[in-house]
C-alpha cells in the first residue's frame, strides 16, 4: 500500500519538478529550433507513457493488494489486448523517429552558402582557421606539426598561404550566416560543443569531421569539450563571438595569415639590450629576478612564454585585476615595447643572459609536494620544464617566491579570470585543487628540487 | 530418459559428493557454491566501486575541498567506478552468480554439465578482479580513460595510467573474457542438454530465458571486446597502428600512423550495447519471476516476454552506433541506428506492459522482493523513455556527453537492475541460506535506496538539458551554468552518500540472518518453478537427491481456478492438477 502512494507521489513529484526546473536548456542562439521541437515532441509523448504506466500500476496494487479472502484472475495472455499494446507503442514510437530524422536529414546536409571555418583541437586547447580570401583551406599534415607551425601547414600549399591562423581559443562568427565548422585534432578525441548552439561534434585524430549551424543571437557563448581528452579535459574551454558581419571582418583582419605567421621578425639581441635597460631596473641587469621589487627572474625563460606574456600584458588580458598590485606595475613596462619588432629584440636579449638557478626561499616538504606535482607534470613536464605544445612555461630553476604569489594569484581568480585569458583559466582550474598554504608550499619545495631547464629556446 | 546416468546410478552418487573442505567451499564444482563465490566476489568489487562513486561525488558536490581527489584520481575513479559496475560487478552477478544458481535448479538439472569448467570459470574470473584491483597501486596508477578506453587518449600522453594501468586494465578484460566464456558455454550447454523430463522450452521459467539469452548474448559480443583489447595492446606495446593516427602527443611526433580511432569505437559498442543487454535480459527474467510470484497470478502473455527477449536480443546487435551519433562517424549511419534503436523500444515497452499487467488482478503480497521488483518498474520505465530521448539521433547532439547521459544510464543500467539484484538475493535468500531475512530491516533497506536513487539521478537529467559535460573534475564559473546548479550537484552527493549508507543495513540484515535468522521453509513463498521443490533446503550436492524432478506444466500456474491452494508446482503431474494453461481461462 505505502509502495502505491510512493508511487504516484514520485510520479506528481517528478512532474512538478520537471516544470519547476530552473535548470533547463539555455535560452537557443542558432537555427536549430527543430531540434528543441523534437525534444518538446519527446517529451510530451514520454510524459505521457510516464504518468499512465506508473498511475495504473498504482492502481492495481493498491486494487489487487493481497487479501486473504482474494485470489488472483487466471489469465496466460490476451493476444488483442497485447496486438493493440504493440500497434499503440509502434505509433507513439514512430510519431517521435519521424520527426528527429527529418531534422537529422536537415543537419547532415550542409547548405550551399555556408562559410567554412575550422576548429582545431590539441590537450587541453582550442585554436581555428580560416580559409583566407581564396576560400580554399591550405593542406595540414599531423606529420608537419611542430611548435613554430601548430596547425601542421604544409609549406608548398600555395592554397595555405592566405589561411588565416587564429592562435585564440576564441572564434568569432557573423550573425545569420550559415556556417560548417570543420574539426580536427591534433592528438586525442575532443569534441566541440556550444550549449547554445544545440549542436555538437567529435575530433577525432586522422580526420576530419564536420557540423552545421546558423548562428542567430549576437553573444559570447562557451566551447566546451565534452569527449574525455586526459587530465585536463574539464579545463578544455574556448569561447564563440556571434556578432555583426563587420565586427567579424575586422576580427578576421587583425589575426595573421600563415603567410604573416612565416614573415615574423626575428629578434635582435644586441638591439634589444637596450631596450632591456628597463626591465633591468627591477628585473636584474642578468635577468635574475628581485624579490624586493617583486620582479621575477626571466633568465632561461622560453620565449613563446615570454611573447605570450607581453601580449597579454599589451593587451590588458594580464595586468589589469584591480587586487594584482604587481601585475597593473608590469602592464604599462609592457607598452614601452612599441611593436613586434621590439618585443622580439628584448626575448633575443633575455635568452642571451645567464641562467643561474635562484636560492630556494618556500619552505616546504618535497615528499609531500611531489604526489601534488603528479597533476602538474602532465602540462609542466617530470622535470618542470615546460612545454610549449601544452602551453605550460618552465617552473623548475625559477623564483620560487614568484611561483607561490602566481599560484595564489590564480588560486583567488587575481590572476586567469579574464575572458579571454584562456590558459590562465586552465591553470585557475588546476590552482584550485591545491588545499592550502602548506600544500602550495610543499609543492613549490618539490618544484625547487628538479632540475628541468627550458628546451624550448624560440 | 531412456538409460540412467552412471551419476544417477544409486551406488555411483556419493562417489561425486565432494569429501574435504576445501573440495565443498574452496575448489568446489558445485554450481551453487561457485554462485556464491561469484556473487560475494562480485558484490566485494562492487562495494569497491560505489566507494569510488561516493569520491566523484564528493568533488562535484563539494568542489575542491578534498586533497585526496585531484584530477588524476577523479578521472581514474570514473574509470574503475564504470568497468566494475558494469563487468565485473552486474555481468558477472547476473551471469556467474545468478545464472549458475538458478539454471540447473530451475531446469532440475543436477548441476552445469562441466563441473570443472565452471569452477575454473570463477577462479579466471577472480584473477581477472586481482589484476584489476592490483592496476590501481602500480606506478602512474589505474587508468583514466573512462570505462569506454577511448584510444588514442587511452595509451597516450596526458591521460592517468597510461603507461601500466591501461596495460594492466586490457590483459584483465581479456581474463574476464576468458573466465566468462568457459562460464557461458556452461550455461548454454546446461540449458540446452540438460532439463529435466517434461522442461521444455517453452515451460522455462523467464529467469532461465532472460539467462540463456543474455549468455548468448556476451559470447557473441565479447570476442569484440577481446580483439579491440588485444589491438590496443599491440598499439600500445608493439607500436603497432591499428587504432592510432599519425598524431602528436605533449608536443612530440607519435611513430603511429594510418589507425582509426572510429574502428576501436565500433568494436566496442559492438559488444557494449549488447552488453547493455547482458545485464538487462537476466533482470527482466528475474523480475518477471519475482513478480508472478509475490502476485500469486501467471506472468501475462508468457509467450510474448520470450519473443521480446529474443527480440531484444537480436536486435541489441544492430544498434550499437547509437552511441556514437556525435563521434564523427559517417554522419548518415545516423538514420540507420536511431531507426534499429527505437524500434527495440517496442518489445521493451511489451514487457514494461505485461509486468504490469500481471499485477492487474493478481493478489498482491508486498513482501521485500515484491517491493524492489515494482521499484524497479518504475525506474526501468524512467530509464527505458529517457533512452528513447538519446536514440533518436537529433535529441542526441544536445545531450550527448552531458549528465543527461549520466542519469540516463544510471537509471537503466545501475539503478534498475540493482534493484533486482536485490530483489532476487531477498527472494532466494531463504533457499540459499535456509534462513529468513528480516523482513523491517529489508523494507527499511528498499525505501532508503528507492528514494535516495531517484533523488540523486531525477535532478541529474536536468543538469544534463542545462549542459553540464560529464566527465568533468569542475566546471568553475561557466557562462551559461545558474550558480544553483552547484547547491543541486551538492544535494545530488548527500543523496548519493545516503544511499550508499543505506547499504549497511542490507549487509548487516544479510550477515545477522544467517545466524540469526528464523528457519526457512522449503518453499516460504508458495513459488512454482522447480528450484522451491527440492528435498532439502538449501540443496545438497546433486539438488535433488535420488529423483531427478519431472516437470508436467509451464512456471506460472499460480491461482489455477478450481484449485484450493494457490499455486501449483511444476512437477506436480497433470493427472493430480490438470495443467492450468491449456484448461484455463482464455479471453
Amino acid at each position: 500500500m505505502p509502495i502505491a502512494v510512493v508511487l504516484i507521489l514520485l510520479v506528481v513529484g517528478s512532474l512538478i519538478f520537471h516544470f519547476m526546473s530552473p535548470w533547463f536548456f539555455t535560452p537557443l542562439a542558432s537555427n536549430w529550433s527543430q531540434v528543441d521541437d523534437t525534444i518538446n515532441i519527446t517529451f510530451w509523448v514520454t510524459g505521457f507513457v510516464f504518468v499512465a504506466v506508473n498511475l495504473f500500476m498504482a492502481y492495481a496494487v493498491i486494487r489487487y493488494r493481497y487479501r486473504k479472502e482474494n485470489r488472483a484472475v487466471y489469465d496466460p495472455e490476451n493476444p488483442k489486448l497485447e496486438t493493440w499494446l504493440t500497434v499503440f507503442t509502434t505509433v507513439g514510437v514512430a510519431a517521435m523517429l519521424a520527426p528527429g530524422l527529418f531534422v537529422w536529414a536537415k543537419f547532415v546536409d550542409v547548405p550551399d552558402n555556408a562559410m567554412e571555418v575550422e576548429a582545431v583541437a590539441q590537450q587541453w586547447h582550442w585554436s581555428y582557421r580560416l580559409p583566407g580570401e581564396d576560400g580554399q583551406f591550405g593542406n595540414v599534415n599531423a606529420k608537419l606539426i611542430t611548435g613554430d607551425n601548430p596547425f601542421g601547414m604544409d609549406p608548398d600549399d600555395p592554397m595555405g598561404s592566405d589561411d588565416v591562423l587564429v592562435h585564440s581559443a576564441e572564434l568569432h562568427l557573423p550573425i545569420d550566416q550559415p556556417v560548417k565548422i570543420n574539426i580536427r585534432s591534433k592528438d586525442v578525441l575532443h569534441n566541440f560543443t556550444v550549449a547554445q548552439f544545440r549542436v555538437k561534434m567529435d575530433t577525432v585524430p586522422g580526420m576530419v569531421t564536420y557540423m552545421w549551424l546558423t548562428p542567430t543571437v549576437e553573444g559570447r557563448y562557451e566551447v566546451l569539450c565534452e569527449e574525455l581528452c586526459g587530465v585536463a579535459h574539464y579545463a578544455m574551454r574556448g569561447a564563440v563571438v556571434v556578432e555583426g558581419r563587420d565586427q567579424f571582418d575586422s576580427w578576421v583582419a587583425g589575426n595573421p595569415t600563415y603567410a604573416e605567421t612565416l614573415a615574423r621578425p626575428s629578434g635582435n639581441a644586441a638591439l634589444g639590450a637596450a631596450q632591456y635597460a628597463v626591465c633591468a631596473a627591477c628585473h636584474g641587469q642578468q635577468g635574475e629576478g628581485l624579490q624586493a621589487l617583486n620582479a621575477p627572474k626571466l633568465a632561461g625563460q622560453s620565449a613563446w612564454y615570454l611573447r605570450k606574456q607581453l601580449a597579454n600584458y599589451k593587451a590588458g588580458i594580464r595586468g589589469t585585476h584591480p587586487d594584482d598590485t604587481y601585475g597593473k606595475q608590469m602592464a604599462p613596462m609592457a607598452m614601452t615595447l612599441p611593436n613586434d619588432q621590439a618585443v622580439e629584440n628584448v626575448i633575443a636579449h633575455i635568452r642571451s643572459l645567464p641562467d643561474n638557478r635562484p636560492p630556494a626561499t618556500v619552505q616546504g616538504d618535497p615528499g609531500r609536494g611531489a604526489k601534488s606535482y603528479q597533476v602538474c607534470a602532465y602540462c609542466h613536464g617530470a622535470g618542470a620544464q615546460g612545454v610549449q605544445a601544452l602551453n605550460a612555461p618552465r617552473m623548475a630553476g625559477m623564483t620560487d617566491w614568484y611561483l607561490q604569489r602566481q599560484l595564489e594569484n590564480f588560486k583567488s581568480g587575481i590572476r586567469g579570470e579574464h575572458p579571454q585569458d584562456y590558459y590562465g583559466l586552465q591553470m585557475g582550474f588546476m590552482a584550485q585543487t591545491l588545499q592550502d598554504e602548506q600544500e602550495l608550499n610543499d609543492l613549490i619545495a618539490y618544484i625547487n628540487t628538479l632540475q628541468g631547464d627550458s628546451a624550448a629556446a624560440d | 530418459m531412456a538409460y540412467v546416468a552412471i551419476a544417477d546410478r544409486d551406488h555411483e552418487q556419493h562417489l561425486h559428493d565432494p569429501q574435504t573442505f576445501i573440495e565443498k567451499y574452496i575448489w568446489s564444482q558445485d554450481h551453487k557454491v561457485i554462485a556464491i563465490q561469484y556473487g560475494v566476489t562480485a558484490i566485494f568489487v562492487g562495494v569497491i566501486a560505489m566507494i569510488l562513486s561516493v569520491m566523484m561525488r564528493l568533488q562535484l558536490g563539494f568542489p575542491d575541498s578534498f586533497s585526496l581527489i585531484n584530477p588524476e584520481n577523479y578521472y581514474q575513479f570514473v574509470t574503475m567506478h564504470g568497468m566494475i559496475m558494469v563487468i565485473y560487478l552486474l555481468t558477472a552477478l547476473f551471469l556467474g552468480g545468478f545464472g549458475n544458481y538458478l539454471i540447473p535448479l530451475m531446469c532440475g538439472s543436477r548441476d552445469m554439465v562441466f563441473p570443472f569448467m565452471n569452477m575454473l570459470s570463477y577462479w579466471v574470473y577472480l584473477l581477472s578482479v586481482i589484476i584489476l584491483l592490483v592496476s590501481l597501486f602500480v606506478p602512474g596508477g589505474a587508468t583514466g580513460a573512462g570505462w569506454t578506453l577511448y584510444p588514442p587518449q587511452a595509451i597516450s600522453d596526458g591521460t592517468p595510467g597510461e603507461s601500466l594501468g591501461i596495460v594492466l586494465m586490457l590483459a584483465s578484460l581479456g581474463v574476464f573474457i576468458i573466465a566468462f566464456t568457459m562460464g557461458g558455454l556452461n550455461y548454454v550447454t546446461t540449458v540446452l542438454q540438460a532439463r529435466c523430463r517434461g522442461m521444455t522450452l517453452m515451460r522455462m521459467p523467464l529467469s532461465v530465458w532472460g539467462i540463456f539469452v543474455a549468455t548468448i548474448l556476451g559470447l557473441l559480443a565479447f570476442p569484440a571486446l577481446l580483439v579491440s583489447a588485444i589491438m590496443m595492446l599491440l598499439d600500445k606495446l608493439a607500436h603497432t597502428s591499428f587504432f592510432m593516427p599519425a598524431m602528436i602527443s605533449a608536443g612530440e611526433q607519435l611513430e603511429h600512423t594510418g589507425g582509426s580511432p572510429i574502428l576501436f569505437q565500433h568494436l566496442f559498442w559492438f559488444f557494449g550495447h549488447p552488453e547493455v543487454y547482458i545485464v538487462a535480459l537476466p533482470a527482466f527474467g528475474i523480475v518477471s519471476d519475482v513478480l508472478a510470484t509475490h502476485a500469486r497470478k501467471n506472468i501475462f502473455g508468457y509467450r510474448m516476454m520470450v519473443w521480446a527477449i529474443l527480440a531484444i536480443g537480436g536486435l541489441s546487435f544492430i544498434v550499437w552506433a547509437h552511441h556514437m551519433y556525435v563521434s564523427g562517424m559517417n554522419p548518415y549511419f545516423g538514420f540507420f541506428f536511431a531507426t534499429t534503436t527505437l524500434i527495440i523500444a517496442v518489445p521493451t515497452a511489451l514487457k514494461v506492459y505485461n509486468w504490469v499487467l500481471t499485477l492487474w488482478q493478481g493478489n498482491i503480497h508486498l513482501r521485500v522482493p515484491m517491493l524492489f521488483a515494482i521499484g524497479f518498474i518504475f525506474t526501468f520505465i524512467h530509464g527505458g523513455l529517457t533512452g528513447i530521448f538519446l536514440g533518436n539521433v537529433v535529441i542526441d547532439l544536445p545531450l550527448s556527453d552531458t549528465y543527461f547521459v549520466v542519469a540516463h544510464f544510471h537509471m537503466v543500467m545501475g539503478v534498475s537492475p540493482v534493484l533486482v539484484v536485490f530483489a532476487a538475493i531477498y527472494h532466494w535468500y531463504p533457499k540459499m541460506t535456509g534462513r529468513m531475512f528480516n523482513e523491517t530491516l529489508g523494507k527499511w533497506h528498499f525505501w532508503m535506496t528507492l528514494l535516495g536513487t531517484y533523488s540523486i539521478y531525477l535532478p541529474m537529467h536536468y543538469l544534463g538539458f542545462q549542459g553540464v559535460p560529464r566527465r568533468y573534475f569542475a566546471m568553475g564559473n561557466t557562462d551559461f551554468l545558474p550558480e544553483s546548479a552547484q547547491a543541486l550537484n551538492a544535494s545530488i552527493t548527500i543523496s548519493a552518500i545516503f544511499v550508499a549508507l543505506t547499504q549497511l543495513i542490507f549487509f548487516y540484515n544479510m550477515i545477522t540472518s544467517l545466524r540469526n535468522g528464523k528457519k526457512a521453509d522449503s518453499n516460504p513463498w508458495g513459488a512454482t518453478t522447480l528450484e522451491w521443490q527440492t528435498p532439502d533446503t538449501p540443496p545438497k550436492h546433486g539438488n535433488w537427491g535420488h529423483d531427478l524432478p519431472e516437470v508436467h506444466r509451464w512456471a506460472y500456474d499460480y491461482s489455477v481456478p478450481g484449485q484450493e491452494q494457490d499455486f501449483v508446482p511444476q512437477n506436480v503431474p497433470a493427472s493430480e492438477v490438470p495443467v492450468g494453461r491449456d484448461h484455463g481461462v482464455h479471453h
